[in-house]
């Protein structure tokens, strides 16, 4: 944000907070380790503020839980943006120092009354207006989110939404204050970085600056597109559309973790050419015409990753690989030599030495610094700098340091698929604390708390309709079916279900889900479909 | 919690250990004032990454001018104290910390520093008799309040078990569990915040237990392993050491130790994964780690078997 892709506060900085809002996160079962900061942060005196339509057991641990209906997330920060305007705890120094466009931002917010907020989002109007106040009010504020934000067809308003809040009270670029996506694989940010995005080169470089371009291109001996490249979900649009017929999975298992899986499993099917390199024979593998076995990357091959708080760090081999596979640089040095390539026999060490060369986020981290320091946080320039355990300092520097902080005015949107006499119940996805998405990896142990997948729903609904807990019932969406064994859930409200992506093998969630993609990050709508639930009359076979 | 505790370097203070002047920072404790000395002081139930509990007593030393032996791992230091850490009234009350714990729970597993502790205050379990035979299963969860009866004269009183094993991701074997308390502490307020076990009895019915001693999978246990990381003897184990260990195949002669990262969310905990004969078969991360402070969840601990679910060879 503002130019650096990365959560900008360090999880120390948590535990010292007067003020923790999680956003759209369930860090206790999804990021659990960082959840340990915030327990730390509530055991200092730090108020715990939690949104998620789920009362959650992050929620539980919360001095406020704000259960807003899913997808209104921007009615509610806009409406909070308001609330601290109109009771004047905005930053002003902050906003007339370091920041563009807030006049824009002031008058787009307006209509955004405490009252129409409880009315779209069904947060009482006080709640909103008392952790709006608490945000602004406190010295110290950490404002995280994770998919809850992200995976919504208006992903990147929802975010800027959110930022806005933290310009308005200048809660950024100070230790203690800040902003953060949690990132949900352990390389994310680390592949951000490295420039695995349709429009970036590694350190935030962007595809279509020539001046960067050229840099790389001179380092690598290499040309490279002038145009930057096709995210997932619009490599899916433009197999439908018949322009694209080949591709390249690495690491990943599009046939079951897409939403809307009839739609991505006919358009797998239809390529003319499927490349995987996984670990695992995954579902997508088992349409591939070319399988690589691959290494698994953190402890059978040398290299780093980049976690939420831009720490690099180093992964190391600990297992020789199994059978035939290989890691992942050696496969793609073979490709290059069958395509007359030479690529050498780079090591993992000597690809990043030469990366960092260009990069001023990484320029200061050799491996043995790396190593001596338990990793560092991006920037670091070089050799003698500490790293940066948060970003922007700048913008309290006088001058500011390069450009302003930019107000980014959105507009709330509610989820793409309305609730409706026919699909009137709102299905949302997420994880447990002991899986992880499709589990292909979580599914290789025993876990003593897994009970396999559920559609959980609210007692009240069940009692309505008449479903017991346990019952096998057939959730059905616009898309597609699968039959699934009822849990009654206290954390649910009456009208939200909640499912994961854990069991796709045995109960195909993404079956429901819906495709509704931001058109600017590509994010489809996991966290928003329009379900009903059906009685099945027979005993059920569990869907395939 | 022990992160709370802050040393003030602006302020030093100077003490008197064994004669001689120490400085350390203000809020410093005598343990860690011993150590910059170098003075090698027992400890059992004190942890870097844990607030201290003061339970088992081996860290005591003489202060000037107090009637009772302090706990070295706690107590800050003040100006101008004298300390005795080698008195014969210290080396007594270590001797017999060791010696009663020695007799009646078994310490094989305990660390090299235990056995070296024993040699030094010369403490000989075996003066209290063979050890009473062994409870059985549940035996010692089931005692009520003043249940306990001593053992038979001339039998040394003990907490020998048969091993609980009721998940297949780590086993509780009390047998060895000395009561520190660090598991207690790791899965409370000190780290995962989930209070799964506490103590229960009193006395020498004292134990670890879950609400009501029902097998962890009926408990609240979420299986963060942190209990493991923090336990000093070997009471809670990796099922998989354990199995190795029961097949006589556990050998550390052949075992590496390697960090890496967690492969799954992306907080980014670093992981020590042991390895023997090309398989994981324990995961720790560092004490001293600003991401971790040595504690993981069921994922980072647990999760790795899909590396090695390998067809037979």
């Amino acid at each position: 944000m503002f130019g650096a892709g990365g959560g900008t506060s360090s999880y120390r900085e948590t535990e010292e907070a007067n003020i923790i809002l999680l956003w759209g996160s369930n860090a206790r079962e999804a990021h659990p380790i960082y959840f340990h900061h915030v327990l730390r942060g509530i055991r200092n005196g730090a108020r715990l503020v939690v949104v998620d339509p789920r009362r959650t057991v992050s929620a539980q641990w919360a001095d406020a839980w704000l259960g807003l209906d899913v997808g209104s997330d921007v009615a509610l920060a806009n409406a909070m943006g308001r609330e601290i305007l109109a009771a004047g705890l905005e930053n002003r120094e902050f906003i007339g120092h370091a920041t563009a466009k807030f006049d824009a931002y002031r008058d787009a917010v307006q209509k955004y009354t405490l009252e129409y907020a409880e009315r779209e989002t069904g947060v009482p109007a006080s709640a909103i207006r008392d952790v709006a106040h608490a945000y602004a009010k406190a010295e110290k504020a950490q404002l995280c989110w994770t998919l809850g934000i992200t995976e919504h067809h208006n992903a990147l308003d929802n975010v800027f939404a959110l930022i806005n809040l933290a310009l308005l009270t200048g809660h950024v670029g100070r230790w203690g204050s800040g902003v953060c996506p949690l990132r949900g694989q352990n390389n994310v940010q680390g592949g951000g970085d490295m420039g695995a995005l349709p429009n970036k080169l590694p350190a935030g470089h962007d595809v279509e600056n020539p001046a960067s371009r050229e840099q790389w291109e001179r380092l690598w001996g290499a040309p490279i597109p002038h145009k930057r490249g096709w995210h997932l979900s619009r490599m899916f649009e433009e197999m439908e559309h018949g322009n694209l017929s080949a591709l390249y999975v690495v690491g990943e298992n599009p046939a079951q973790s897409e939403a809307d899986q009839t739609r991505a499993m006919n358009l797998l099917e239809g390529l003319e050419h499927l490349v995987v390199q996984d670990m695992f024979l995954t579902r997508t593998g088992e349409l591939a015409h070319v399988v690589f076995p691959a290494a698994a990357s953190w402890c059978e091959d040398e290299g780093t990753v980049t976690s939420s708080e831009r720490r690099v760090q180093r992964v190391r081999k600990a297992l020789e690989p199994p059978g035939q596979a290989r890691t992942d640089l050696e496969i793609l040095v073979e490709i290059g030599r069958r395509f007359g390539v030479d690529l050498g026999s780079p090591v993992a060490e000597r690809l990043w030495d030469e990366m960092r060369s260009l990069s001023p986020w990484h320029g200061g981290m050799s491996y043995r610094r790396l190593e001596a320091e338990n990793g560092l946080q991006w920037p670091c320039p070089d050799e003698s700098h500490p790293g940066s355990p948060f970003l922007h300092g700048r913008l309290w520097a006088d001058p500011v340091g390069g450009p302003l902080a930019i107000f980014v005015p959105t507009e709330h949107e509610p989820p793409v698929e309305r609730l409706t006499e026919d699909f009137p119940i709102r299905l949302t996805t997420g994880r447990r604390l002991d899986s992880f998405n499709t589990g292909v990896q979580t599914g290789g142990y025993s876990s003593p708390l897994r009970r396999g997948e559920t559609l959980d729903i609210a007692r009240e609904d069940g009692e309505r309709l008449g479903i017991a807990d346990g019952e096998v019932v057939r959730a059905v969406s616009r898309r597609g079916a699968v039959d699934v064994p009822v849990r009654y859930d206290e954390t649910l409200r009456p009208g939200l279900a909640f499912m994961t992506l854990h069991f796709q093998d045995e109960v195909a969630t993404n079956l429901l889900t819906i495709d509704a993609t931001d058109p600017k990050s590509g994010t489809a709508e996991f966290k928003a479909a329009a379900i009903r639930i059906e009685k099945v009359a027979a005993p059920a076979l569990v869907a395939r | 919690m022990s992160t709370a505790r802050r040393l003030d370097a602006t302020r030093p203070v100077t003490l008197s250990i064994d004669g001689a002047s120490v400085t350390v920072p203000a809020g410093s404790t005598i343990l860690e004032a011993c150590r910059s000395r170098g003075i090698d002081t027992p400890t059992l139930c004190f942890l870097e990454n844990l607030a201290p509990v003061n339970v088992c007593r081996v860290c005591v030393v003489e202060l000037e001018g107090a009637r009772v032996l302090v706990p070295a791992c706690s107590r800050p230091v003040e100006a101008d104290m004298k300390i005795r850490t080698d008195s014969e009234r210290v080396r007594l009350s270590r001797r017999m910390v060791l010696e009663f714990l020695a007799s009646s729970v078994d310490l094989s597993l305990a660390s090299d520093d235990v056995r070296r502790w024993m040699e030094r205050y010369g403490a000989d379990p075996s003066r209290y008799g063979p050890p009473a035979p062994p409870r059985a299963a549940n035996e010692r969860d089931n005692a009520g309040p003043g249940h306990h009866h001593a053992a038979s004269a001339g039998a040394a009183a003990n907490v020998v078990q048969p091993v609980k094993v009721d998940n297949d991701l780590y086993v509780r074997d009390y047998a060895r569990c000395i009561l520190c308390y660090k598991c207690v502490q790791a899965c409370g307020v000190e780290a995962q915040n989930t209070f799964a076990i506490a103590i229960a009895g009193r006395g020498f019915d004292a134990r670890v237990s879950t609400e009501f001693a029902t097998p962890l999978p009926e408990s609240a246990c979420v299986y963060c392993g942190n209990c493991i990381g923090v336990c000093p003897t070997g009471a809670l184990m990796f099922k998989s050491e354990h199995d190795l260990r029961g097949a006589g195949k556990w050998d550390e002669s052949r075992q590496t130790v390697t960090d890496t990262i967690c492969p799954y969310c992306g907080v980014g905990c670093t992981l020590e994964l042991r390895v023997q004969d090309n398989a994981i078969v324990r995961v720790t991360s560092p004490l001293d780690h600003d991401v971790t402070s040595g504690h993981l969840c069921i994922k980072g601990r647990f999760g790795w078997q899909f590396v090695q679910n390998r067809p037979e060879e």
